[in-house]
């Protein structure tokens, strides 16, 4: 395998200048991968999976950093290669998905809970800014508090805050081996098992419950593994060997109905089975988040992310008035259309992606 | 830049409708203690202190300010070492020491939601009946609050597996300087919205004040065992670090201490540090049994091929908290032998250790002046500790162009000028270094969407263009700033 080593930043950054000249807003995207999430922007597209490349990779320093249109599946080899990973296990719901694209959504994978999210990997990032300046913030080392977390406001900005042209990433060891064990429980037992797992230190990198069985991975040494499973009695997964793959990517056959509108919860994870909604449910990250397959009304699955101090996303399919993304408070919201409107003062970088008036 | 009488005098008028005597310090007998924080070096008086209690009078505070246009200067308990917390003199001091309790310890969830004052290793405490701790440990973690640790991104000796403070806080809530109360994060894994969360975190009282935080709270590992290597090279210390990351460990932590830095802090903690060395690493590990088992093993081996003369493996709690003791006291073991010392605060990339320390020993023969180095090898963020007397004319100028010679060069290596302290007043000439105009307008961008009047710890943390520009860190031609035509904030 080799990635192309091909940088149009210069190119990128022309783009950015005559739309600013031409007042004439550009709509950021990588691979398209998740084209479905958040509002479409009716801009010229200004495509990043040409800029690849790896910049640095030094597996001593458990830092890469790479051009943004790098696609996911080359970085995801190229770390098998010296035996580390991704932390947080992005997406890649299809071949196309690119670096940037999972910086710029922040979606993170079934490990999020274990290992930390997207932002929480975030070292450094080179961008775009609104007035057409190539700039960096952050750096290639973990520690670093000088000037304003910019580099991690970039994950979940979608583009609308500048064009990624670069990231620096934190990496893991990859672990010596992973097993994944499996029992069968309704969802009132599973939830009481991840909560009680939460305290007991398992070597659990992923979780998840789907029509009344429950799925732990487990990742260390072959040893650790051993008495891991023996400890715990659940039988071995030995029949399906890609299943966190198919659920990071949405391949599993519960993402695969498209009759009703898929939900995504973002619950505190000892949150109490949802039953006032007895649609299918797959649950993720110990209880913390949930997909429910459901046509209940909007509102109804709103309400009940919020009155359990959670999120509900509209994350795919059509409903009529209702936005991909959670309201946020006014107050809120007023901070971040002065942040947008200080950071894209021409008001180029897709608007009204995540948010109208963002 | 004092305040006219008028202001103050309606100032202080109006803080008094919300704040009784006590709490509304103005007298300089009463306000001199604020006048510094740990960064002695620099001091200031402020018009008042003022030590509210409630969220709602922190409110009222700010508002007041805002409408005056006084400047407001947030203090956790003044241990930051970047003068983050300096008064104005035209300004008040917002002491939240009074905001000490912890409203909730959440066993489910697993969270603690403290006020700012509340100090940080108070929260392990209250934990630990459940089994649970809070990671991020600064060395100062008996004394330094919560709201400052947010405000300063802090980190600490277990920061390398357990991260620094953002990555152990999941929601803050701030009060703007309009009086607004304003949410960031949630109890949830994620939030809709950019992430103004880790925004806030490390923005040095810059962009509101942080009135209420959720932190993270982790189960206590089963097991720890803590090693001590000494070598008669500090490159092969510097390189030993490297591979142990490179073996697939990440240790709770991994500490490197030099040839000063030992003496000082076995001088002072007996904690049997072998003199002879010229660099000794301590590396914690944790886990469950069998976890550890094999780590040592792994680390052992790697320590032993990086030329490691002896390895101490630490079992019992005893032992383990007498080879912690004499680095947890290196800071005040150097200040017995030297009158005054300057904590630096720089990162590199692991693999720069060797050569960096190296400079900085040459640095050193040159400016004449002594350092010890005591530092968090695993993340490779320096602690050089230059030592000084502030009595000798001249020589805190010398020691303060060595600290900046030094940040300097962790910037050339591929660092940053500060690893968790902060950029407060002290560093302030050095962010023109690491940073570009324009760079430093995004900043000016960001702090104007929150604070447009700057009236929120106003002067630290990032240089006026101007101020980079006299130091001769820009290049300006005509005296004419690069892109005029562009907003400055
Ligand atoms: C001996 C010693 C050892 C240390 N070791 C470490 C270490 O290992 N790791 C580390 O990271 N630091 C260390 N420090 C530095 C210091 O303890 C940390 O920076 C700490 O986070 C400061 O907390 P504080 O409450 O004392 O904040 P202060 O010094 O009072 O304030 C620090 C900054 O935060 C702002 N601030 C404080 N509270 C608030 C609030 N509620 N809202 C908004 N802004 C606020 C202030 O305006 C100021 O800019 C050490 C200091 C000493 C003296």
């Amino acid at each position: 395998m080799t990635i192309q080593d091909n940088d149009i930043s210069s190119d990128l950054q022309q783009r950015v200048l005559e739309s600013i000249a031409n007042k004439q807003p550009l709509y950021i995207h990588g691979g398209n991968s998740k084209a479905f999430y958040g509002n479409t922007v009716d801009a010229t597209p200004l495509d990043i999976s040409p800029h690849t490349g790896i910049i640095s990779y030094e597996p001593t320093e458990l830092c890469v950093t790479l051009r943004a249109g790098t696609l996911l599946s080359d970085l995801e080899a190229l770390l098998n290669n010296t035996n580390q990973i991704l932390p947080f296990e992005p997406p890649q719901y299809t071949t196309e998905t690119t670096i940037g694209g999972a910086i710029a959504a922040g979606i993170s994978g079934p490990r999020r809970a274990y290992t930390g999210s997207v932002r929480d990997a975030i070292l450094g990032v080179k961008i775009i800014n609104g007035n057409g300046e190539i700039v960096s913030f952050g750096g290639q080392v973990m520690k670093n508090v000088a000037g304003y977390d910019l580099s991690r406001m970039m994950v979940r900005s979608q583009g609308t805050l500048g064009v990624i042209l670069e990231v620096s990433l934190r990496l893991l060891p990859k672990p010596p081996k992973e097993i994944t064990l499996t029992f069968e429980s309704d969802q009132k037992s599973a939830l009481q098992f991840f909560q009680e797992s939460r305290l007991q230190q398992l070597p659990i990198t992923a979780s998840a419950w789907f029509n009344d069985q429950v799925y732990l991975r487990l990742s260390e040494s072959e040893t650790v593994l051993e008495q891991s499973k023996k400890k715990l009695g659940f039988d071995l997964l030995s029949d399906y060997d890609d299943f966190w793959t198919d659920i990071r990517d949405h391949q599993h056959h519960f993402f695969g109905r498209t009759d009703k509108p898929l939900w995504r919860l973002s619950l505190p994870p000892a949150t109490k089975q949802i039953s006032s909604v007895d649609d299918n449910q797959l649950i993720e990250w110990g209880g913390a988040q949930r997909w429910i397959n459901s046509n209940a009304p909007a509102n109804i699955i709103q309400n009940i992310a919020t009155s359990n101090n959670g999120y509900a996303y509209m994350f795919k399919g059509d409903l009529p008035e209702t936005p991909c993304f959670p309201l946020l408070d006014q107050p809120l919201m007023l901070l971040h259309k002065q942040l947008k409107r200080n950071m894209d003062p021409n008001g180029i970088f897709s608007p009204g992606r995540i948010y109208s008036g963002l | 830049m004092s305040l006219d009488t008028n202001t103050r005098n309606n100032l202080l008028f109006q803080l008094g409708e919300i704040l009784p005597e006590e709490y509304l310090l103005t007298s300089e007998e009463a306000i001199k203690p604020y006048e510094c924080d740990g960064l002695s070096a620099y001091q200031k008086l402020p018009v008042a202190v003022v030590l509210p209690e409630t969220i709602e009078q922190v409110q009222r505070i700010t508002k007041i300010c805002s409408q005056l246009k006084v400047p407001i200067v947030a203090r956790g308990a003044g241990t930051g070492l970047s003068g983050g917390a300096l008064p104005h003199e035209g300004g008040i001091i917002l002491g939240l020491s009074r905001f000490n309790k912890i409203e909730k310890i959440d066993t489910d969830n697993l969270t603690a939601t403290v006020q700012p004052g509340v100090r940080n290793l108070a929260i392990t405490e209250a934990a630990r009946p459940f089994g649970l701790y809070y990671a991020p440990d600064p060395s100062s973690q008996i004394a330094c609050s919560i709201g400052g640790n947010v405000a300063e991104n802090a980190g600490g000796v277990h920061c390398l597996k357990y991260g620094l403070t953002v990555h152990n806080v999941q929601q803050v809530t701030i009060v703007t300087v309009d009086g607004e109360l304003v949410t960031l994060g949630s109890q949830t894994l994620d939030t809709p919205g950019y992430d103004l969360l880790a925004l806030i975190t490390g923005s040095e009282g810059m962009l509101g004040i942080i009135v209420e935080i959720v932190v993270k709270l982790l189960p206590k590992p089963h097991a720890v065992k803590v090693l001590m290597a000494s070598f008669k090279k500090v490159e092969d210390a510097g390189n030993a670090v490297a591979n142990i990351i490179a073996e697939g460990v990440i240790p709770a932590g991994l500490e490197m201490m030099d040839k000063p830095a030992i003496h000082a802090a076995e001088a002072f903690a007996k904690a049997n540090y072998p003199l002879d060395a010229e660099a000794i690493l301590l590396c914690e590990l944790d886990g469950s049994e069998q976890q550890l088992a094999e780590q040592i093993e792994t680390v052992s081996e790697t320590l032993r091929n990086a030329n490691a003369d002896d390895i101490v493996i630490a079992d019992s709690a005893d032992e383990q908290a007498r080879l912690w003791a004499g680095r947890k006291s290196a800071f005040p073991a150097v200040g017995r032998i030297s009158p005054d010392y300057y904590c630096m605060d720089g990162t590199i990339p692991r693999k720069q250790i060797a050569y960096v320390l190296k400079r900085i020993s040459e640095l050193s023969e040159e400016c004449g002046l002594r350092v010890a180095n005591v530092f968090h090898a695993g993340d490779g963020n320096l602690h050089p500790l230059i030592l000084y007397d502030a009595n000798k004319e001249g020589e805190l100028e010398k020691t303060e162009k060595f600290g900046a010679d030094i940040l300097t060069l962790c910037v050339e290596v591929g660092g940053t000028i500060t690893g968790e302290h902060g950029v407060g007043h002290e560093k302030i000439d050095q962010m023109c270094v690491q940073f570009s105009p324009e760079e430093l307008t995004q900043f000016f961008a960001v702090k104007n969407a929150f604070d447009p009047d700057a009236l929120l710890n106003p002067g630290k943390a990032v240089p006026t263009l101007h101020r980079c520009a006299e130091l001769g860190g820009m290049h300006v031609h005509n005296g004419q700033l690069p892109h005029p035509e562009i907003p400055r904030f």
